[in-house]
């Protein structure tokens, strides 16, 4: 399954369903509407971000997926994606939390903070917790050098922090967690 | 026949206009809430909900909320507008909730405004008027000190302080709209008059009739508007934006970045009208090298050469593209421009398409500013949808589109070989040079790379004169140049400065100076490829040279403000780990280099360095400099080279007297209870991670240096200062 087979075999429809199959339509419908277009290959690294936006990560199978269905080498498609740090190959967490390492964060004690967090969560960066609900990354800045030191959680910039602000703001993301649970207890 | 263009922007002016006075804004109370990442973080959505809470409970139909961008107060956000008809806007600084409350009862339903949490602000009370006077450089003043007089005289007829405020500014932009004789330049507000006085006699018109009656002195009025207006109307009497010169940022904070009326309103695509009713691209570019515009992602080539280099080719495929990569740790005013007022860069590039001939454009902007994509792509679709992007654009004929392409966390992607390669959907990795871009750029086509605030400067150059931009700044480099201002500094933020100002000024004029009242030690500036400027040095100009001169860079604004308590050695590492984190793997030198150099700086910092090693930096680093691929590799040892340059003794002090003088590195401090201060209150010990202190309560403690990891928790936690750093 995993070489890149060319697509005038005669089981190409067979295939093609399956691959679509791992994607959701509306990632299936960006690749389309580029398909025929003129320097279609250039939208990979966009491809990849919805990929990515929608699954949390990029599995090797989202990867052949895209790659067949984009018509790119498998190799391209998996060199492009290990290339570029925001992209993820492992499964993550509901929160990702990114800590930021950039200078003015560094300055203002950001390793104190990081250290706090993996104490409190007790993994180190790279991993996710047990739970499976937060996982911890470290970025070079998020643009919000004046609040430094700061970590990002989802898509929500927190700052400035000091290390014993971090348990109060774990809390709050568990209870929240907490409460989609009871919302969507299919999840 | 008037010429299509002017029809066309006149009727999308006028159609701003009309939308914009029908919301009849001058006659409610207008609450500014500002909606950028940064004051997301700091709660602004927070506070716009129990805005809104408020206002509906009171079922008031008079007050509006405004959204704006940022106008770059990191330190002191979210901030918070107020404005009553017709007097003096109010900001207040760090509003959460509560505040919220306090100001609606007794600033918006009381009058009075909550001085105690008013920007940057003494306590005193607002007055009814104020009086902004230039003191800007290029304002002759004509031998008198108009604005001392000025108070003289107000003091003379008895006007109470609470009524006429009188503050400085500087450079409104107005200078270059009327020269002539000695004269300066002075703002009214509410009412937004501007004067221009040069004698006594002028200042007694204004206080007679103005001061006295309310009445405009039409003879000393300026038509014109210049740059800045909108700006100071809001913000005139904060001493952070006093000393600045809003330029590339004169909207930010100001307009509502998702709306296009509002743009059109500030005079918004007027100057890409008027290039495209000239119809001369040449034009353009004239302006642009009257106005010595130099390029803001920091290799500071002139614009004006660059877009003239592309028009050149015989090869008539052309693309421009907007780098938005922002990659220096510690740098954000792209990303705030590109939030703040996205219709001026996309106006920018438009006029820079025009000049040079593209059919496309492409914004590369890194996916971890998702709010500066979203504001773009809102800005892109709705200035498709006004004529202003696609076919024939504004009836000129010129077909231009514009595409935005994310970036995905690799620093390198900013060089613009490794930019181009990216947006081909590869590995982004730098190419030899030549062939420049312009010559074969993207898909092998000429193109023009040029950074966010580079653009920024287009329209405001094309509607002022190039004439006009290049009398602020220096003689090599025209305008001004916004820093993000960072680190050890009071007031973090953005501060846009006339190229040529110095140091001190931006870091301790505008910045207030370092935090806690430590010792300055050093600048940053150019971020992983820039260098350190000593204290010692902070009386130079900002510019190109005089920085690159000094060991450093201007980069693309980044400035790092390093206090007596930041180790050197460890900062030079901290750039080192970055950039060797960053190469891409390309070319050896580059690539081992970094991390050879790196080996070096850690184990200084551990207290197990030699002698040789500095010798070896400084050979292994020069080597990097020389035989590096691109820019990166090329530009890695600049932090290290300069720290050995100007901080020498401190790399001598880690290896000779295996001390650190600003005790950060954690291998050569250890922390000590002194048992004459120590009550014993055990705080320590249950803060400590591993357990090592110990003690009675009640009695002295003591810590196992043994078991100690050095992680500072008991030196922070002690309120009594029991606990030493050695
Ligand atoms: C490693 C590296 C990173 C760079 N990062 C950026 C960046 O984030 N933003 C930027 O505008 N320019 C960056 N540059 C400079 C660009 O290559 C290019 O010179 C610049 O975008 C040209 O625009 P300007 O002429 O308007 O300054 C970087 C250069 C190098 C070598
Ligand atoms: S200098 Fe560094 S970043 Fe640039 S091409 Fe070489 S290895 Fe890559
Ligand atoms: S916190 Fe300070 S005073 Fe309290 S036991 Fe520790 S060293 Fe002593
Ligand atoms: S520095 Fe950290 S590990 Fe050492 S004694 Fe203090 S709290 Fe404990
Ligand atoms: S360095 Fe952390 S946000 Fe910029
Ligand atoms: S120096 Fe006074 S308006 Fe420019």
């Amino acid at each position: 399954m995993s070489e890149c087979l060319p697509c005038s075999t005669d089981n190409w429809p067979d295939l093609e369903r399956g691959y679509r199959a791992m994607l959701p339509r509306e990632i299936l419908a960006f690749i389309d509407a580029h398909r025929h277009q003129e320097r279609s290959e250039s939208m990979l690294i966009a491809t990849l971000h919805q990929v990515q936006a929608h699954f949390g990560h990029l599995g090797p199978g989202h990867l052949e997926a895209v790659a067949q269905l984009m018509q790119i080498p498998l190799a391209k498609v998996t060199g492009v994606a290990t290339f570029y740090h925001y992209f993820r190959l492992q499964p993550r967490g509901r929160y990702l939390i990114n800590v930021c390492l950039g200078t003015a964060c560094y300055v203002k004690g950001a390793e104190k903070v990081a250290q706090k967090l993996q104490d409190e969560l007790g993994i180190r960066f790279g991993e996710t917790s047990k739970d499976g609900i937060f996982s911890l990354e470290s970025t070079r800045c998020v643009g919000t050098c004046g609040l430094a030191p700061v970590v990002m959680i989802g898509d929500e910039v927190h700052g400035p922090l000091t290390p014993s602000l971090v348990p109060g703001l774990l809390e709050s993301y568990l209870a929240r967690a907490a409460e989609d649970l009871v919302a969507e207890p299919s999840r | 026949m008037p010429l299509p263009v002017s029809d066309f922007y006149r009727s999308l002016a006028d159609r701003a206009v009309r939308t914009l006075a029908d919301r009849d804004l001058e006659n409610q109370i207008l609450i500014q809430v500002g909606s950028a990442t940064c004051e997301h973080a700091a709660g602004s959505q927070a506070v716009a909900e129990e805005f809104v809470r408020h206002i509906r409970a009171s079922g008031r139909k008079d007050i509006v909320i405004h959204r704006t961008g940022c106008t770059g107060r990191c330190s002191r956000e979210p901030i918070l507008g107020v404005r009553l008809p017709g007097q003096l806007p109010v900001k207040y600084e760090r509003v959460n909730r509560d505040l919220v409350h306090r100001i609606f009862t007794e600033h918006i339903q009381g009058g009075v405004p909550v001085m105690k949490h008013v920007l940057d602000h003494d306590g005193e009370a607002l007055p009814e008027r104020e009086f902004l006077f230039c003191e800007g450089d290029r304002c002759q003043k004509g031998g008198v000190d108009l604005r001392a007089r000025f108070l003289e005289l107000l003091a003379e007829r008895g006007v109470e302080p609470h009524r006429v405020g009188v503050a400085t500014t500087s450079c409104f932009g107005a200078c270059g709209l009327a020269g002539g004789a000695a004269a300066t330049y002075l703002l009214v507000r509410p009412e937004k008059i501007l004067y221009r006085v040069a004698s006594e006699a002028d200042l007694l018109d204004i206080l007679q009739e103005h001061v006295l009656q309310g009445q405009v002195v039409a003879r000393l009025r300026v038509q014109e508007e210049p740059i800045a207006l909108e700006f100071l109307e809001r913000y005139g009497d904060v001493a952070f934006f006093n000393r600045q010169s809003r330029i590339a940022l004169r909207n930010a904070g100001v307009v509502d970045p998702e709306s296009l009326d509002e743009y059109l309103g500030f005079d918004g695509f007027k100057a890409l009208a008027t290039a495209l009713e000239r119809r001369e691209p040449d034009w353009v570019i004239s302006e642009l090298t009257k106005a010595r515009l130099r390029g803001r992602g920091g290799g500071g080539f002139l614009t004006a050469t660059k877009w003239t280099l592309a028009r050149q080719q015989a090869d008539t495929t052309r693309f421009i593209i907007c780098n938005g990569d922002e990659g220096d740790p510690g740098a954000f005013m792209d990303r705030s421009m590109l939030e703040s007022d996205p219709f001026n860069i996309v106006e920018g590039m438009i006029i820079g398409g025009f000049a040079i001939g593209a059919q496309k454009g492409f914004f590369y902007i890194r996916a971890e500013y998702p709010l500066a994509i979203k504001r773009i792509e809102q800005a892109i679709d709705a200035c498709r949808a006004h004529g202003l992007l696609g076919r024939d654009i504004m009836g000129s004929g010129f077909d231009f589109d514009l595409e935005i392409r994310l970036g995905a966390g690799a620093f390198v992607c900013g060089e613009e070989t490794a930019l181009i390669r990216s947006i081909e959907g590869e590995r982004g990795q730098p190419k030899v040079r030549p062939p420049y871009p312009t010559d074969r750029g993207l898909w092998g086509h000429p193109t023009v790379i040029n950074n966010v605030e580079t653009f920024a400067n287009v329209s405001a150059i094309l509607r002022y004169g190039g004439e006009w931009y290049s009398r602020i700044g220096t003689p090599k480099s025209g305008g001004t140049k916004v820093f993000a201002l960072a680190g050890k500094v009071r007031h973090t933020g953005l501060v846009e400065v006339p190229l040529g100002t110095t140091l001190s000024r931006v870091v301790n004029d505008i910045g207030g100076g370092v935090s806690g009242g430590k010792q300055l030690k050093a600048i940053q500036t150019g971020g992983p490829a820039g260098g350190f400027i000593p204290a010692a040095m902070q009386g130079m100009e900002v510019d190109f040279e005089p920085l690159q001169k000094a060991g450093s860079i201007m980069g693309s604004g980044g400035m790092i403000v390093l206090s007596e308590d930041d180790c050197m050695v460890d900062i030079a590492k901290f750039y080192m780990a970055f950039s060797q984190e960053e190469s891409c793997g390309k070319c050896t030198p580059c690539r081992e280099g970094t991390t050879r150099i790196l080996e070096i700086l850690e184990r200084i910092t551990l207290g197990k360095g030699e002698l040789a090693d500095l010798d070896k930096l400084e050979r292994l680093s020069r080597l990097c400099q020389r035989t590096s691929l691109c820019g990166l590799g090329r530009a890695a040892p600049n932090p290290v080279l300069s720290s050995l340059k100007h901080f020498h003794d401190e790399f001598l002090a880690h290896i000779q007297d295996k001390h650190c003088p600003a005790k950060k590195c954690v291998a050569l401090i250890r922390y000590e209870i002194n048992p004459e201060k120590c009550i014993g209150c055990t705080i320590c010990a249950r803060n400590c991670p591993v357990e090592c202190i110990s003690g009675a309560r009640k009695e002295a403690h003591g810590i196992d240096q043994a078991a100690c990891i050095k992680c500072g928790n008991c030196f922070d936690v002690c309120k009594f200062a029991a606990i030493d750093r050695v």
